[in-house]
């Protein structure tokens, strides 16, 4: 009975299929399965990862946010002039910064999408535009860089480290922690608390949450503040990593995690998805992106293998769901 | 009498009293009554616009009654002044599309109301599980707790949704159109269920256009007609002719089609050995023109499966089908529709209407080629004849060409589908349950369409949940079973008791 549902999750095919390619990516260049090589592609990959469970949220919602790119950059451009202007050498206020403007930037999507009723992927785009526009004309595109030492530091926090035959030290950043510790946190929100359970049921049929007397605007503002306050977070992460903060790096790089998250066995027609399958996404997506370089291909093909990869995991989700539609007796006429 | 001396001593446990709503200048209900008592199976039943749902959400408290309206629970005056005052003094709906959450288990929908809760506690699923199972036990619905509703059958969501209103300790349950989409089987079941909570002294309100049904299943029977209250009669007092008379004001006469009248000259359709697997397989058989084919046999019979086959939608494996003498392979429905085969689909307002445009632009879809100018653009004038014609010819009733379908009553929705078809001058013309959820006025109307067309020697097949009606329209019937045909009659030749058992057996 287990083992059948266990069968039955994306989950279990995606874990195949990242030991399958893992296996072959060995084959060609035996440094792709040490340790070094993983701790390096899992800390490269934390912004994406952190970006992905909040979006994950908000497809299990029904919903769909396409402006976090812009959230996170104006949440660290904020954080960024802050702590160097006022030269403020500590990164705890430094993490603190970006998660209000995440949450306060998510509030307008969530109060959008409910008042207008228009789609929220009509709406995202256009909040991208808008608050990119906004950081851009203030900005005025200018770059910052010399953060306080505090700052510079703590990218280099690592749980242990170990050193490689070749004398290279490596190590387990205190990014892939706040990683994982989110993705846990996900999860538990999903599934322990009743606010989880009812972005769940809302994905699953907005009509009969909102019969079921569920308070649908508490819900969707809920969905995206958390998406939100996790671009804030991520965009902390990828300001700490990078050392840099350039107002037009980000935009742009949305595709990626709705890749990984819809890989993740998230729907984009909602209710279903899970913390962990964003995860093993997003794994399997840096998995692919390390073995491109490891086999020296040129960078335009990731954008290529994102594209196809979007394409090919909603169509089989769209496919099931067909197919699911056909077992219960109906039958889709176009 | 002793009856009526029991009926007495039970304290009603709803009583409406001078329930109206107007919706700006149209009266939707006038002054209705409705008393329920502890325990019984109320059938509601009127024609389209009769006022039914109207009085349905002044119960639930989805709109507000006009000044006067009166409303008690148990001896006790309340007011019901919105979905949540109803759901705390234990009026439960059940819609028809159940709403359900298909991507939750079967015990967390049971249990969803256990999130509004004010204490936000953490889940737990233990208890979950636990207690929709109780209360699955305790009304002897057998399904896996931990399944996802989406998996389950129609039928099983039902008891699916029933049992969540149980869980919430509802008194009174609303039932909208219950069985429209159950098969005969799943309609005993189901029926059997509701005896179930009635021996738990829990009422049912039973919503449903299957007179037959609810001469079946309930104790008492309100008829609503033009948003007034026509009368509350005992199961006793009434048949379905008379049912339909009170709903209607109109003596509805099916009359049946003379035995044998139909001659068998020319074939227009004849298939052989036709199979899809998992669909349906060996069907053989032949239609000739003018002639009214029914083919009925429950849901999952195989019967939209076949329909859909001949107008090109779903491939088959093997077989041969023959079209006006000539085999055809019909591979796609532009090749159907070049044949000269039309199909109104089983659910009109999903497939067959654009419901937001207006009536002219549904009716002249199909023949967009036939309505244009010498520059290929769309000839308004044409267009609003061709258009004229079909709404005269059908006596479609629209207040004007460009009303939007989804104004029109479910009857003319239907007309307006037919009269799509139609136009096209179809040789053959599928019609697949077209007058499932249709009251009885509108159906007889469509019945006498369905027989003009016969008679302009328009080959019909119609599909058929309703002994009665094939019975009473086809001149030559088909049973379909589990992907075969297993039997073949004139309706002069069997009764609609031998035919049900046959279809159910």
């Amino acid at each position: 009975m287990i083992n059948k549902k266990i069968f039955q999750q994306t989950e279990f095919y995606l874990l195949g299929i990242i030991i399958v390619l893992s296996f072959f990516l060995t084959l060609v260049n035996p440094k792709f399965l040490t340790l070094e090589n993983w701790f390096d592609m899992l800390r490269s990959n934390t912004f994406l990862g952190i970006l992905a469970l909040g979006e994950l949220v908000v497809l299990i919602s029904g919903g769909i946010d396409v402006s976090f790119t812009a959230t996170a950059t104006i949440a660290q451009y904020i954080m960024g002039l802050i702590i160097t202007t006022y030269y403020i050498d500590n990164v705890l206020v430094a993490f603190l910064i970006p998660i209000p403007i995440g949450i306060a930037l998510g509030a307008i999507n969530g109060i959008l999408v409910y008042y207008t009723k228009a789609h929220p992927v009509i709406i995202t785009i256009s909040t991208l535009n808008a608050f990119f526009g906004f950081l851009m004309f203030f900005s005025g595109g200018k770059w910052i860089y010399n953060f306080p030492p505090s700052f510079r530091n703590f990218s280099r926090v690592q749980l242990f480290s170990l050193t490689n035959p070749q004398g290279v030290k490596y190590g387990f950043s205190i990014f892939i922690l706040i990683w994982i510790i989110l993705a846990i946190f996900t999860w538990v929100i999903l599934k322990y608390f009743p606010i989880g359970r009812k972005i769940y049921a809302m994905g699953g049929n907005m009509e009969a949450a909102r019969r079921a007397g569920f308070n649908i605007f508490r819900v969707q503002l809920f969905v995206y503040c958390f998406m939100g306050a996790l671009a804030g977070l991520a965009s902390f992460v990828h300001a700490s990593l990078n050392q840099m903060i350039q107002p037009n790096s980000l935009v742009g790089g949305e595709l990626d995690v709705l890749a990984a998250v819809i890989l993740g066995g998230a729907s984009v027609f909602g209710g279903s998805g899970s913390a962990l399958g964003a995860f093993l996404g997003v794994l399997l997506i840096a998995i692919i992106k390390n073995g491109l370089i490891l086999m020296k291909a040129s960078a335009y093909w990731h954008e290529v293998i994102m594209g196809a990869i979007i394409v090919v995991a909603a169509g089989i989700s769209a496919y099931q769901r067909k197919s699911q539609a056909k077992r219960e007796g109906e039958i889709l006429v176009q | 009498m002793s009856q009526k001396i029991e009926e007495d001593q039970k304290k009603p446990y709803l009583v409406l009293q001078n329930a109206s709503k107007r919706y700006g200048g149209v009266v939707a209900l006038d002054g209705v009554d409705l008393t329920i008592l502890p325990g019984e199976v109320h059938g509601l039943v009127g024609e389209n616009g009769s006022g039914k749902s109207t009085l349905v959400k002044i119960i639930t408290g989805v709109v507000r009654p006009e000044k006067g309206a009166k409303v008690e629970i148990s001896g006790q005056k309340v007011e019901i002044a919105n979905p949540f005052d109803a759901f705390r003094l234990g009026i439960y709906v059940v819609h028809q599309d159940l709403s359900l959450f298909p991507n939750l288990s079967v015990a967390e929908n049971i249990f969803s109301h256990r999130y509004l809760e004010k204490a936000q506690k953490l889940v737990n699923w233990k208890e979950i599980k636990a207690e929709a199972t109780r209360v699955m036990d305790k009304l002897g619905v057998d399904i896996d707790p931990e399944i996802e509703v989406s998996r389950l059958s129609v039928a099983d969501q039902q008891l699916v949704a029933i049992s969540r209103a149980i869980a919430v300790d509802a008194r009174f349950i609303i039932l909208d159109e219950p069985t429209s989409s159950l098969t005969r089987k799943e309609v005993i079941r189901l029926f059997a269920f509701i005896r179930e909570l009635k021996a738990r002294n829990i009422s049912i309100l039973f919503i449903s256009h299957r007179l037959d049904e609810v001469l079946e299943i309930s104790d008492r029977i309100t008829v609503l007609r033009d948003g007034k209250k026509v009368g509350t009669f005992q199961r006793e007092e009434v048949d379905k002719k008379r049912l339909s008379f009170l709903m209607t004001g109109k003596e509805i006469s099916s009359r049946p089609v003379e035995a044998g009248a139909y001659p068998r000259e020319e074939e227009i359709l004849r298939v052989e050995n036709l199979t899809k697997k998992g669909h349906y397989e060996k069907i053989s058989f032949s239609l000739y023109q003018g002639e009214i084919l029914g083919l009925i046999g429950p849901r999952g019979s195989g019967r939209t499966e076949l329909a859909l086959t001949l107008f090109g939608l779903n491939p088959p494996d093997e077989g041969k089908i023959y079209f006006e003498g000539k085999p055809q392979v019909i591979s796609s429905n532009q090749v159907a529709i070049g044949l000269g085969i039309g199909y109104v689909p089983e659910n009109r307002l999903v497939q067959g209407l654009v419901l937001d445009h207006s009536v002219e632009n549904n009716l002249v879809i199909t023949v967009l080629d036939q309505i244009i100018n010498g520059m290929g653009l769309i000839d308004f004038q044409k267009k609003r004849s061709v258009a004229e014609k079909a709404v005269q010819e059908f006596n479609i009733k629209t207040e004007s060409m460009e009303a939007p379908v989804k104004n029109l009553s479910g009857g003319n929705q239907q007309k307006v589908v037919l009269a799509k078809w139609i136009l096209t001058s179809p040789h053959l013309l599928i019609l697949d349950t077209p007058t499932h959820g249709v009251d009885v006025a509108a159906k007889e109307s469509i019945y006498q369409s369905i027989r003009e067309l016969s008679q302009k020697n328009l080959s019909l097949i119609f599909i058929s949940d309703e002994e009665t009606e094939v019975l009473n329209n086809c001149d030559r019937i088909l049973v379909m079973k589990n992907g075969q045909i297993i039997r073949e009659f004139s309706p002069a030749e069997v009764s609609e008791e031998e035919l049900r058992k046959i279809i159910l057996e």
